[in-house]
């Protein structure tokens, strides 16, 4: 039983990771029906982002809360300044043409943040430095949770809220879903379309970025192609819960980090990447929607 | 008899520099190949062996101005990534564009499994120095190892594990889609279960995972007295760190794959009181080890792993062929500079070079003395070293049984 339990802790963890990069493929997928693949990308960013920063400031030698935070605060906002630039630089002027195109840019500017990340970065793997040190928290019943763990959980769920209170309770998320429900309609209504497409594109990638940082904290190994598992993961947890709607991607990427901790635990571990896309194909022939997408969903 | 071959050699000579085309410039080089992962998961592996042939060939330039037989020695170095495909197409650029004379490579058997194929193929030796697993050195005559087997080597862990630390319970935590560690484990539970212990769980992973939380939580519920590692660097400087978080304190004992200047930096104090068996100890007093220990430490200022010990040892062993070959028989060495890659004086050439690497006896390398068996296998004691306080220490040397 405690063996369960311990696997359930690791898997909210991880799951919780998921959810946060799925929030933003979903986010963008609400606005521009576009599948942003660039997005795992963004999430390697912000992983190096964090060590530039930690770095910079000296958290790596001297790690205070203070300086951790400041880590992923600088993190959060390259990632933002990025995400801008991305949807200004490659997006925007292929929003009129096909759709397809649209895919083909995303997946372009995939490539180009990996191979560009090898350029900078350098090939080899990185680790990131303790900003936070690892202690370990008894549960009782012999389930432990470390203190990292307990910080990827509190900060995840602390940025859901965040983003739930801005797509229902500000003006610029009331824009956001009026977008989402029809460009030309929100227009007519005096919302400028663009700024709030970049600013969708900004938020998703701060999400990303904080999960870059947040799993560096605990999985320390990061390199320019880190990204693309856990972005392609958590787009299959996206389209789990439904993709478009907030709340499935959340319960998306805890299914799925769940349903993968189990299957290493106790089906074998070779299946971990399977399971995810095993998932994806059940959701698609079961409910094509997703968990929770219906048509009255909210879409953001 | 004699001399109407060496006329005919010479004249073959001749024939193959004129067909070799009034372009091309004869090879005035013995152009040694290299392949390693410069970069990638375990780059370490492929810097290191960079750095150990490097000063091998720094030494010749000092005592024979680079020069063996009058020919100016050259390596060129190709980098695989850390991947067995790539491995493959990089030995196929050394054999087939490089033309080189032999190849030295690679740590990790994958890729020496992917490569040896090729070198005995095209008919040129290649020497790893540093893959453990049995079957590379299977893949024909033309393929060489400077260090011990992984049946050898699981075996001396097992008998640390079960004679030194007195453990009886042993968890296995091996990387499925790698030769080496998958060698290692097969190998280690069969002398771990002859010594009378038992393997109360087994466990696999994927090089470049980054989580283990999974895997080493089951572990943890069959409460072994130590776990067995026998992957690389990285995987277990990660699997270090998250098994001490998970609240597991047993030792983890591994093979040479642990070999990495990087390993602490990753692991960190997670890896204290953990062990592994590993081809040399630094803090030994053998003159050629702390000699060639001075000399690396002047030229890249940090201390050299095992891995770049054994390039050294290879490239060397390598040098002392040529070197016999220069002397015993200098129409045949000419055959080496022939840039015609197929031609039947070259082959003769590479299989003359490939009998006198075979018969290398008491070489007194860094590494240990080397004698290559029928198999064309090195056969060394190993050391087994404890991680303390961040260093790693020597703690015992365990011979064939």
């Amino acid at each position: 039983m405690s063996e369960f339990l311990q696997q359930l802790v690791n898997g909210v963890t991880w799951g919780s990771v998921y959810a946060l990069i799925a929030l933003g493929y979903t986010m963008v997928y609400g606005i521009l029906r576009l599948i942003n693949f660039a997005h795992g990308d963004v999430y390697m960013l912000g992983a190096f982002f964090g060590l530039y920063a930690a770095q910079w400031i000296g958290a790596a030698d001297h790690p205070t809360p203070v300086r951790a935070f400041v880590v992923l605060v600088a993190a959060m906002l390259g990632c933002g300044a990025v995400g801008a630039i991305i949807e200004r630089a490659a997006y925007k002027p292929v929003r009129r043409s096909s759709r397809l195109a649209a895919l083909i840019t995303a997946i372009g500017v995939s490539l180009l943040l990996e191979n560009g990340g090898i350029l900078v970065f350098g090939p080899n793997p990185r680790f990131f430095p303790q900003i936070v040190p690892s202690s370990q928290i008894s549960l009782g019943h012999g389930v432990s949770i470390s203190n990292q763990q307990v910080i990827i959980l509190v900060i995840s769920t602390g940025l859901m809220f965040a983003l739930r209170f801005i797509v229902l309770n500000t003006r610029v998320g009331k824009a956001m879903r009026a977008v989402s429900h029809n460009h030309m309609a929100a227009a007519l209504m005096g919302i400028s379309v663009d700024r709030i497409i970049t600013f969708t594109f900004v938020l998703g990638s701060m999400l990303a970025a904080a999960a870059g940082v947040l799993v560096a904290l605990q999985n320390p190994k990061i390199d320019p192609l880190m990204g693309i598992m856990p972005g392609l993961k958590a787009f299959v947890a996206a389209v789990l819960g439904g993709i478009g709607n907030i709340p499935g991607a959340v319960l998306g990427g805890l299914v799925m980090g769940i349903a993968e901790v189990l299957v290493v635990g106790y089906v074998s571990p070779s299946y971990r990447d399977a399971i995810a896309f095993v998932l994806l194909i059940v959701i698609l022939l079961v409910r094509p929607t997703g968990i929770l997408g219906t048509q009255a969903a909210e879409k953001v | 008899m004699k001399s109407s071959i060496r006329l005919n050699l010479t004249l073959a000579a001749a024939l193959a520099l004129v067909l070799s085309g009034c372009g091309s410039t004869p090879n005035e080089e013995l152009v040694i190949g290299e392949y390693g992962s410069l970069t990638g998961n375990d780059a370490t592996f492929g810097t290191s062996t960079k750095t150990g042939v490097e000063i091998a060939l720094d030494e010749l330039v000092a005592q024979h101005q680079g020069m063996i037989g009058g020919v100016k020695v050259k390596v060129v170095v190709e980098d695989d990534q850390g991947k067995p495909e790539e491995a493959a197409t990089a030995v196929q650029k050394l054999v087939n564009q490089d033309r080189v004379i032999a190849v030295i490579g690679e740590v990790a058997s994958s890729r020496s499994l992917a490569g040896a194929p090729i070198c005995q193929a095209a008919g040129v030796p290649m020497i790893t120095p540093s893959s453990t697993n049995p079957r590379v050195t299977q893949q024909g005559d033309y393929i060489f190892r400077m260090c011990f087997l992984d049946d050898f080597q699981a075996s001396v862990v097992a008998r640390f594990t079960a004679l030194h630390l007195k453990l009886k319970k042993v968890a296995i935590l091996k990387d499925v889609k790698n030769d080496y560690s998958v060698g290692l484990a097969k190998y280690f539970t069969d002398s771990f279960t002859a010594l009378g212990g038992s393997i109360v769980a087994e466990s696999d992973y994927s090089a470049g995972d980054q989580d283990f939380r999974g895997q080493l939580t089951a572990i943890k519920a069959k409460h072994p007295e130590a776990i067995f590692v026998p992957g690389y660097y990285t995987e277990v400087g990660l699997i270090a760190r998250q098994s001490r978080e998970l609240g597991i304190k047993v030792p983890l004992v591994g093979g040479d794959g642990w070999e990495s200047a990087q390993l602490i930096g990753i692991g960190g104090s997670a890896l204290n009181g953990c062990y592994y068996s590993n081809h040399w100890a630094l803090d030994l007093p053998d003159p050629a080890l702390q000699s060639f220990l001075a000399t690396y430490k002047a030229k890249f200022h940090s201390d050299p792993d095992a891995i770049g010990g054994l390039a050294y040892d290879a490239a060397n062993v390598l040098f002392t062929a040529l070197q016999k070959l220069a002397e015993q028989d200098p129409d045949t060495f000419k055959g080496l500079s022939s840039t015609k890659a197929g031609s039947d004086l070259r082959k003769r050439a590479t299989k003359k070079l490939r009998d006198l690497i075979a018969t290398t006896t008491n070489f007194k390398g860094v590494t240990g003395t080397i004698t290559l068996d029928e198999n064309r296998n090195a056969s060394k004691p190993a050391v087994v070293l404890e991680i303390k306080d961040g260093k790693k220490v020597y703690n015992t040397t365990i011979g064939p049984a």
